[in-house]
């Protein structure tokens, strides 16, 4: 028996009832495209985390915090010193699984000003130069502060663009990029000199964007600017790289003395660090490591536990397992509207050999096995689920790229060619099975009585 | 050694407590190259001696032999096989195939012959040939007249060179003008060597074939040759038949 010819009666008898197989195949490609879709959003929420966690620091990054002093010590509290310099120093010497070491001093509530423009950075921290390695930033222009800065204390920052962007004018919109190395802001009222920017951060995706935006002609503006609200730059929506590029540095002993001595209630400027970060030198011993780092700080905190680690570990474990539910509760949508599919394929082959049970006797009368026949009927059932599976790929695409125009920018739907052959295989296998119950009752038909059968 | 040999078939079937013999302890020898008729009332039982004979179905008694084949013995498959290459069909309601054209319908039972393309485009002409519908090879069986479409059933069941050809009622759907002119065809197609049985409930086509085999309540009630009785029987209106012997 002929494979080529089956398949080609195949699509005849699906092309003599056009709109029925149409409608017989949407079930199909409802699944098939809801399967790509789903996945592709769920790829694209998992670039976007995934950017984002390297953007923070990646997994190896580890953050001291102090936390209120347990039940069972609450007699010590007065005793607790929080987390200070003196921790840096204990790690620094004792803690030999753990590198860059980083302190850091935030401000809070802090205005940043220039000739009556003022912004509030998101981060301002007096920190080592280490923290540009700790939150990987990068230095595009000028240069990080240094031993003696950091030794005299002085009055340098390096910015990030969101900064520049709101002090000295956004270069998307002047049409002009300032580079401010060397002139002065004030932060909270006292007197700084930039000395270095940060790159402009910014997730892949946002970033192809924009390069292809510059290839199109510019487009007039009419109408005022509105303000684009607490995302700053309107494009690159990522939060992450938003808050990276609103990030002030200065050097750690600026921030304590310039800073701390004036809120320091009795003119002792306060020594407690607001950030402490580390990184683990071996990511496969994340817990050993993390054991040697919390005994030499509860030796330098006299036994009392007034701080925990936050590792990105937890962060990761929650974007996998949301990652992984997205992908489930997407599978199971499709997969239900591929079995839906599979029923109707089931139903129209049913309708379909009893509308030819005289031609299936026909055929038996002439010579056609059992075999035979049910290949024939299986042939129709799955060549209706494979047009139906490229359909909804086809479908799926047009679908991705209307999600693509609605999603922000870093967690863009991502179409995958594995998700695309698991859709199309699974479509394939639907048909099979939808076929096979009417395969069998069409090859198992007595043809006497197919042949009588009006 | 006859085409087709049956001894003692019997086919009953069973309806509630009744028992219905459709075929009661037949005998039947059909030689190679004969051309017969099998006549007799509505519900006598020839469709399924017919289908018998053409391994459609199998008896409740009994042993058939066709073409040195026991047929009680063989396989659905070897079956499928023996229908394919041995035995041609030409029914009532002509079983044509709406959605294929002329010649696809007539090349069906190459394909399941696993005969290459070519081959089955070549020979399906030339059965098309046989029975003048050459130029019709594109059209669909509903574009064609009821005679039309009963010779293209035709050069189907001829299209594998079958050892015999089996026609139930093959006038009885058409007027009696383009019945005559079915029934000549099979004359000429006899008159080629070919080995035909027809089946019919009306005397006036039984007598276009020399051997005549009346069925009743599934008993082949009596038998006619006219080549052994030396009698020729055929109606003047019949298209000429060479003379017995
Ligand atoms: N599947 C069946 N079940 C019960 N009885 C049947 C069946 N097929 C045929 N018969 C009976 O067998 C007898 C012969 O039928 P059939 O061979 O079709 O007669 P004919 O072709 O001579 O008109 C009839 O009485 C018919 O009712
Ligand atoms: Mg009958």
């Amino acid at each position: 028996m002929n494979l080529w010819l089956t398949i080609e009666i195949g699509f005849k008898e699906i092309w003599a009832h056009k709109f029925r197989s149409l409608l017989t195949m949407l079930g199909i490609i409802l699944g098939v495209s809801s399967l790509v879709a789903m996945s592709a959003l769920v790829k694209g929420m998992e670039n976007g985390m995934r950017e984002a966690l390297i953007a923070i620091g990646g997994l190896e990054r580890v953050m001291v915090e102090a936390q209120p002093v347990p039940m069972e010590q609450k007699h010590l509290a007065d005793q607790a010193v929080g987390v200070t310099m003196n921790d840096v120093y204990a790690l620094n010497s004792s803690a030999p699984s753990v590198r860059l070491i980083t302190p850091g001093m935030g401000l809070s509530r802090v205005t940043v000003a220039r000739h009556g423009k003022t912004f509030n950075p998101f981060i301002c921290l007096g920190t080592w130069r280490s923290a540009l390695e700790m939150s990987q930033h990068v230095i595009a222009h000028g240069r990080m502060f240094n031993e003696i800065d950091e030794e005299q204390a002085r009055n340098v920052c390096v910015i990030g663009t969101a900064t520049r962007d709101a002090l000295f004018g956004d270069p998307e919109e002047t049409g002009r990029e300032v580079i401010p190395l060397g002139e002065h802001i004030t932060i909270n009222g006292q007197v700084f000199t930039i000395i270095g920017m940060f790159q402009h951060y910014e997730s892949e995706q946002s970033r192809k964007e924009r390069e292809f935006m510059k290839t199109q002609p510019k487009q007039v503006k009419t109408g005022p600017a509105r303000s684009r609200g607490w995302g700053g730059r309107g494009r690159g929506g990522g939060f992450v790289f938003w808050l990276k590029n609103a990030t002030i540095y200065m050097p750690l002993n600026t921030m304590w003395i310039k800073f701390r001595s004036a809120s320091g209630t009795n003119n002792v400027p306060d020594v407690r660090l607001s950030t402490l970060s580390f990184k683990i030198k071996d990511i496969e011993q994340m817990e050993p490591t993390l054991q040697q780092a919390r005994n030499v700080l509860m030796n330098t905190h006299k036994g009392i536990e007034d701080f925990f680690f936050r590792t990105q570990e937890e962060w990761a474990q929650n974007i996998t397992t949301s990652i992984r539910n997205a992908r489930l509760s997407g599978g199971i949508i499709a997969a239900i509207s591929l079995i839906v599919g599979g029923i109707g394929i089931m139903n129209i082959m049913f309708a379909s050999i009893t509308e030819r049970i005289r031609e299936i006797g026909l055929r038996k009368a002439i010579g056609a096995t059992t075999f035979a026949i049910f290949v024939q009927i299986l042939v129709e059932s799955v060549v209706i689920a494979i047009l139906g599976g490229l359909a909804g790929l086809l479908t799926s695409y047009g679908l991705v790229r209307i999600l693509v125009l609605v999603s922000p920018t870093e967690n863009s739907p991502q179409i995958t060619l594995s998700a695309m052959g698991v859709a199309f295989i699974f479509s394939v296998a639907v048909g099979m099975l939808a076929g096979l119950l009417p395969a069998v009752k069409a090859a198992k038909l007595d043809p006497i009585e197919a042949l009588r059968y009006e | 050694m006859a085409l087709i040999e049956l001894r003692g078939v019997s086919k009953i079937y069973r309806v509630g407590e009744e028992e219905i013999r459709a075929l009661d302890n037949v005998d039947l020898d059909i030689q190679e190259g004969e051309f017969i008729s099998i006549i007799g009332p509505s519900g006598s039982g020839k469709s399924t001696l017919m289908h018998i004979l053409g391994c459609l179905d199998s008896p409740t008694h009994g042993t058939i032999q066709l073409d040195g084949t026991m047929i009680q013995n063989a396989t659905a498959v070897q079956l499928a096989g023996i229908r394919n290459r041995k035995i041609g069909f030409v029914f009532q309601f002509f079983n044509l195939l709406p959605k294929l054209n002329v010649l696809q319908n007539v090349e069906l039972p190459m394909v399941y012959a696993g005969v290459a393309t070519r081959e089955r485009r070549d020979h399906a002409m030339k059965a098309l040939k046989l029975v003048e519908l050459e130029n019709r090879s594109r059209h669909r069986p509903l574009q064609l007249s009821g005679g039309q479409q009963q010779r293209v059933a035709i050069a189907r069941a001829l299209v594998n060179n079958p050892k015999i050809i089996f026609a139930d009622e093959p006038t009885g759907n058409l007027d009696s003008h383009t019945g005559e002119a079915i029934l000549e065809l099979f004359h000429r197609l006899s008159q080629e060597g070919r080995t035909i049985a027809l089946v019919t409930h009306d005397p006036e086509i039984a007598a276009v074939t020399p051997r005549r085999i009346e069925i009743r309540d599934g008993k082949i009630a009596r038998q006619v040759d006219a080549k052994l009785a030396g009698l020729d029987r055929i109606r003047p209106a019949a298209p000429a038949v060479p003379p017995a012997q």
